[in-house]
């Protein structure tokens, strides 16, 4: 009879808290590290966040980028960022928000002052530079198609405005806030206060070395990439729960083996899941970022790097500082009825 | 937890039938969905603009320019009243979102407030001791001003879409004073987003007769009741400022060229209370010249010949074809209560769109083949049965999907993948719970049963967790991101329903039929 793969020994003993100052030190590196390289080398932001005029331009032979910036810089249109996207023939065109000119600025105020009869000075004053914005960036984007010729095909063309931009930064953030938040809550309402610290402190672990690695490779930092961060979360959490569900049993049923022995080996016994499933999501992430093509590609890479974080963090962070949290053993598990059986289980 | 009862059974058999069902008609085109029988499902989950092409524009209402103007507005009624009854007053104008004046003499304060009460301006207004009027919007009326304005923004939006003739538009509101427009399979917006945001006010005005003709400069020292509007033709005309006629009498407007000189023209008709209108001001004005005004520019200002009865006439003016259109659809739609300015465009080619819809293919099935065969090889029999599972999961996220009518974007795609991977999770601790449990030498039903229930709560909070996480994505993010919350959530829960539920039946009807002594796991 077949009986499967039995990846990980189930005899397997690690002594994972061996290292934990080790690695806590190490997390510690990571994650002011992060927050120094987020905070002065800064973020790659994409349009979403930045602004700005994105296009994917289809020439009809593979690219010449140095002939094709050459053109581009005859338009004084700012700093042009060109990038090949999958096949040779396609460009991402990236421009800076374009600033006005004083001519925009009075031709704006011009056709806002006939539009508008009284239309007041205030009004005036904070209405023309949008529509001067706007025309600038409608203008840019037609320089840009007049100047490339015919013979290109505009696969996809974005504009955000500055405010919206702004707007996105915040609502990323509020999300993200807000998710970890939650979770916390939630393991906490599951568990005890000390997971639900324990597990917001591993998030913020992974999120924030997964924006620094950002930061650090210089990877276009967009809505994608905001999203993938909370998938990392939910991921995380979803390893830490497991092992946490883990502890919590073994400490029902093993109330007097020392702590650190126990998580030692809570985490063994589920190695085995443990590597099956990030290897199994790992699978389905990779063939995401090898097939998927180049929209989906930050994204993937940011899951790799989520995957492998997460099931760090859970191994040698979260489950670790459970140590210095002066657990109640009696309290914990309390609330979970098949708990109490395992733990009058022999 | 071995245990399913025979409704259990047929329940779950049931679900897993309907699934298939309402997952079907994706395998369709839209022909033959369209050709199937009213009683079968034909919902199809709707594709994004990132994978069908077309463009997403976010449109800004101007909102407190409407605001400014119904306070000019009510400052021109104040200023009616008060002549009207020969009222003396001073410094009548609108600032900080009031209109105030001072009466000369206040004891008139009372008169005043009872003349505004008969005759409302449209704000309330109140008057303290020294005669001071203060008239300004409540709270609540800015509000319900704000819901109104959006409401008619969209409405009229959606009116010229369709008069444009795009194909399923989307257009819906966002925030307090936000228009979301998504046009599929539309490549260039630049021309609609024209057509779109622009208000298309148009009022019928005399020409002053009291100065004579158009001039260069901008005149000054005007009469009253008169205004100097630049005109399309160069230079400004005076035109008095009583509207005879608005662009809401208008019944219909057609593009059309001019019967002599071949030039592009819009033809208009009014409504009969309209055509009464124009007729009685054609014919009391024969030899003065009439204004036709667009957004507070003159058009044109042909001189009235004779009167005109029927209530039909044309526009003409310094037109290309496609402007005439433009214009025809803008009057036929009516005119927008405020301006609208974009803030954020996005296009996305149709042929971009297909090669992401390829790419996505392809990553899931190459995602989905790696993990099965993965499953397989780790856990046999076992991992035949998480398989099939899979597959159902696959199937119902589809079906709900349709369902719902959500719409699947790119990174939808790589949210159906992910909760591809959170279902084989589910398993993957079942399957391994079972393996500990066999090893603590339980038989083969005793460690079924005890990895089902063991394995059962931790499942449980790994799935509500991403849900959490996801639900706020869903709340906080915008477009496609919104799509993969979306995908994400859906196949979350149905992750919980296959894991527990339908790998268990599985494995509690081999059971019954197999009996085996030893679990190949």
């Amino acid at each position: 009879m077949y009986h499967g793969l039995h990846l990980i020994p189930h005899d397997t003993r690690i002594d994972f808290m061996r290292y934990h100052k080790i690695t806590f030190a190490f997390s510690l590196i990571m994650v002011v590290g992060s927050i120094l390289l987020i905070a002065f080398k800064g973020l790659n932001f994409g349009v979403d966040f930045a602004g700005g005029i994105l296009m994917e331009v289809t020439a009809p032979e593979p690219a010449d980028l140095g002939k094709l910036r050459s053109q581009l810089e005859q338009l004084s249109l700012g700093e042009a960022a060109l990038q090949q996207f999958g096949k040779p023939e396609t460009v991402l065109i990236r421009l800076q928000h374009q600033a006005y000119s004083p001519q925009d600025l009075a031709a704006a105020a011009d056709k806002l002052k006939t539009e508008r009869k009284g239309i007041s000075k205030d009004e005036l004053d904070r209405l023309a530079p949008v529509y001067a914005e706007q025309e600038a960036q409608q203008r840019a984007i037609a320089a840009v198609k007049t100047a490339l010729g015919p013979g290109y095909t505009y696969d996809r063309t974005e504009f955000v405005g500055p405010k919206v931009g702004s707007e996105l930064i915040h609502d990323a953030i509020l999300a993200t806030a807000l998710a970890l938040f939650g979770i916390m809550l939630y393991v906490w309402f599951r568990y005890e206060w000390q997971f639900g610290v324990n597990c917001l402190v591993a998030l913020f672990h992974d999120c924030i070395t997964t924006v620094g690695l950002f930061a650090l490779i210089g990877w276009q930092f967009d809505l994608t990439t905001v999203a993938a961060v909370l998938t990392i979360a939910g991921y995380s959490v979803n390893d830490t729960v497991v092992i946490y569900d883990r502890i919590r049993e073994e400490l029902r049923r093993y109330k007097k083996m020392p702590l650190g022995e126990l998580l030692s080996m809570s985490i063994n016994r589920t190695l085995s899941r443990t590597v099956m499933t990030s290897g199994l999501t790992l699978l389905s992430v990779l063939a995401i970022l090898f097939f998927g093509g180049e929209v989906l590609r930050g994204f993937a890479l940011a899951m790799t790097w989520g995957i492998v974080i997460g099931t760090y963090s859970t191994i040698c962070v979260a489950s670790p500082m459970l140590i210095y949290m002066n657990l109640r053993r009696d309290k914990v598990g309390t609330l979970r009825p098949d708990a109490e059986k395992a733990a009058s289980r022999p | 937890m071995v245990n399913f009862s025979k409704w259990q059974t047929w329940l779950t058999l049931a679900i897993l039938v309907l699934g298939i069902i309402f997952a079907a008609p994706n395998l369709l085109t839209q022909q033959q969905a369209d050709a199937l029988p009213g009683w079968l499902p034909h919902g199809r989950i709707n594709l994004g603009l990132d994978l069908q092409g077309g463009s997403h524009l976010l449109f800004q209402v101007d909102i407190d320019a409407v605001v400014r103007e119904r306070l000019e507005s009510a400052k021109d009624s104040l200023r009616d009243v008060l002549r009207k009854n020969t009222i003396n007053y001073t410094g009548l104008a609108v600032a900080n979102d009031t209109v105030t004046a001072q009466l000369t003499d206040p004891s008139t304060r009372d008169h005043v407030l009872s003349l505004l009460r008969d005759s409302p301006i449209g704000v309330t207004v109140q008057a303290d001791d020294s005669g001071k009027l203060t008239g300004s919007f409540s709270d609540q009326e800015i509000r319900q001003l704000k819901g109104q304005i959006i409401e008619q923004s969209i409405e009229i939006v959606r009116r010229r879409i369709d008069l444009e003739g795009v194909r399923e538009p989307t257009i819906i509101r966002q925030g307090d004073d936000r228009i979301i427009v998504q046009l599929p399979g539309v490549g260039d917006p630049t021309h609609l987003q024209e057509l779109i945001g622009k208000t298309a006010k148009m009022t019928f005005h005399f020409v002053s007769n009291q100065i004579a003709g158009p001039s260069q400069q901008k005149p000054t020292n005007l009469p009253p009741g008169t205004i100097a509007l630049p005109s399309k033709d160069g230079g400004f005309e005076v035109i008095e400022t009583r509207v005879i006629l608005t662009g809401e009498n208008l019944l219909d407007a057609q593009a059309g060229t001019h019967p002599t000189n071949g030039r592009p023209i819009v033809n208009f008709e009014f409504d009969s209370s309209g055509a009464r209108k124009f007729a009685r001001a054609t014919t009391d004005g024969v030899g003065r010249r009439f204004a036709i005004v667009l957004d507070n520019e003159v058009i044109s200002a042909p001189r009235i010949n004779e009167p005109i009865p029927g209530g039909r006439g044309f526009i003409e003016g310094q037109f290309t074809p496609q402007q005439t259109h433009d214009l025809a659809v803008q009057l036929r739609a009516g005119a927008l209560p405020a301006p609208l300015t974009v803030l954020e465009k996005r296009t996305v080619g149709a042929e971009l769109g297909a090669d992401s819809i390829a790419t996505g293919k392809l990553a899931s099935v190459m995602g989905l083949a790696l993990v099965v065969v993965a499953v397989l090889i780790t856990y046999g029999l076992f991992g035949v049965f998480t398989n099939i599972a899979l597959m159902f999961n696959f199937i119902l996220l589809v079906a709900s999907m349709s369902l719902l009518q959500a719409t699947l974007t790119l990174p939808g795609i790589a949210g159906m993948v992910l909760s591809l991977g959170i279902a084989v999770d589910a398993n993957v601790l079942i399957h391994e719970r079972i393996r500990e449990e066999i090893r603590a030498a339980r038989r083969p039903v005793m460690a079924i049963d005890a990895g089902y229930r063991h394995a059962f709560w931790t499942i449980f909070d790994s799935h509500l967790t991403t849900i959490i996480s996801s639900g706020f994505l869903w709340m906080f993010g915008s477009g496609t991101v919104k799509g993969f919350a979306v995908t994400l959530i859906l196949g979350t829960i149905i992750s919980l329903f296959t894991a527990v539920v339908v790998t268990r039946l599985q494995i509690v009807l081999w059971l019954r039929r197999a009996r085996p002594q030893v679990l190949p796991i």
